[in-house]
């Protein structure tokens, strides 16, 4: 059974939520991690952990790194897991 | 005020004798759960059975390559799988190959910086993990007061220990508001096999350095690294604290 993008968004968003204390509607497909979202560095490291916890998977040093905004991360993950 | 460990999880590098012995039992006496590692597994065993049987707190004994970072993300695994935590991490593990800079070999200074130093961002990295979803830790590195003051013959282990001062004063400052503490305890002149193996001339010459005019034991290096893992503590990070009778720097 796949799962859609809609469902991905919606987990994704809720441990951003979590992580970083902002609310849902601040969360956007087009929202920055840095710039929008207010996460420092560590912030995102921690972020990724949690992604990684949530889903299962395990997200490279050099992807995360690529993955600065929610809906690349949302596309990353739909990508990368079954 | 009485210091309280229990339901804590600790690692303990190099604790099948010497300081890292002591600091185990330290750290179990208040509660803790506590892993003793070791190059022999064997003596590091022996170590384990016999604190929990002093103490009734559960150990494990696992032997660990601390200059494999392989080893050491196993032994953060294996705590994790018997206990859920690890709140705890005390770097100990060391080793000496003393010789004058002039007649140093290659591989003795990589000996001593992989075990002594490597080691040491092996296991922090590792056990930062677990220690960010718990929002709490405690790491504790044991350098020395040659990392501070150099020594002579010891390039190699001076450097070393040096180096995880540094890198100590970064943990804290990365980690600092995820409620991780991160301090060096730097021993002096300790009563241990290591002093043992220096000649009594060395060690009298040292003596006259030392306002005290004893050497250390064991058990006060442990005292210092029990007060740093303890609520006592928690407002100490980055912090330096020598155990060394008084040895001017």
């Amino acid at each position: 059974m796949s799962v859609s993008e809609e469902e991905i968004f919606e987990k994704v968003r809720a441990v951003i939520v979590e992580q970083l204390g902002v609310t849902e509607e601040e969360v956007t497909r087009e929202a920055s991690f840095t710039d929008d979202l207010g996460a420092d560095s560590l912030d995102t490291v921690e972020l990724v952990m949690a992604l990684e916890e949530e889903f299962g998977t395990e997200i490279a040093d050099n992807d995360a790194e690529k993955l600065t905004t929610v809906g690349k991360t949302v596309g990353y993950i739909l990508k990368n897991t079954k | 005020m009485s210091i309280d460990l229990t339901g804590k999880v600790a690692i303990v590098t190099g604790s099948s004798r010497g300081i890292g012995r002591e600091i185990a039992h330290t750290l179990s006496k208040h509660g803790a759960y506590v892993m003793c590692c070791g190059t022999q597994q064997e003596a590091t065993q022996a170590v384990a059975t016999y604190i929990e049987a002093d103490t009734k707190h559960e150990t494990l004994a696992l032997q660990v390559d601390v200059s494999q970072s392989a080893s050491i993300q196993n032994m953060v695994k294996q705590a994790l799988e018997k206990w859920g935590r690890v709140d705890i991490l005390v770097n100990n593990a060391g080793i000496t190959r003393d010789n004058l800079l002039l007649r140093l070999s290659d591989e003795d200074w990589d000996a001593v910086i992989h075990t002594n130093l490597n080691s040491v961002f092996y296991a922090v990295k590792a056990s930062l993990k677990p220690m960010l979803k718990q929002r709490f830790g405690r790491i504790i590195n044991i350098a020395s007061v040659v990392g501070i003051m150099g020594n002579a013959g010891q390039a190699n282990y001076a450097a070393a220990k040096a180096g995880i001062i540094g890198f100590s004063k970064t943990v804290a400052k990365e980690y600092g508001a995820k409620g991780i503490t991160c301090n060096v305890v730097a021993p002096g002149f300790i009563q241990t096999d290591m002093i043992s193996a220096l000649p009594k001339e060395y060690l009298d010459t040292i003596m006259a350095t030392v306002p005290q005019r004893r050497l250390g034991t064991p058990q006060d290096v442990a005292n210092a690294v029990l007060f740093l893992a303890s609520d006592l503590a928690s407002y100490i990070t980055g912090q330096v604290i020598q155990v060394d009778g008084g040895i001017r720097t």
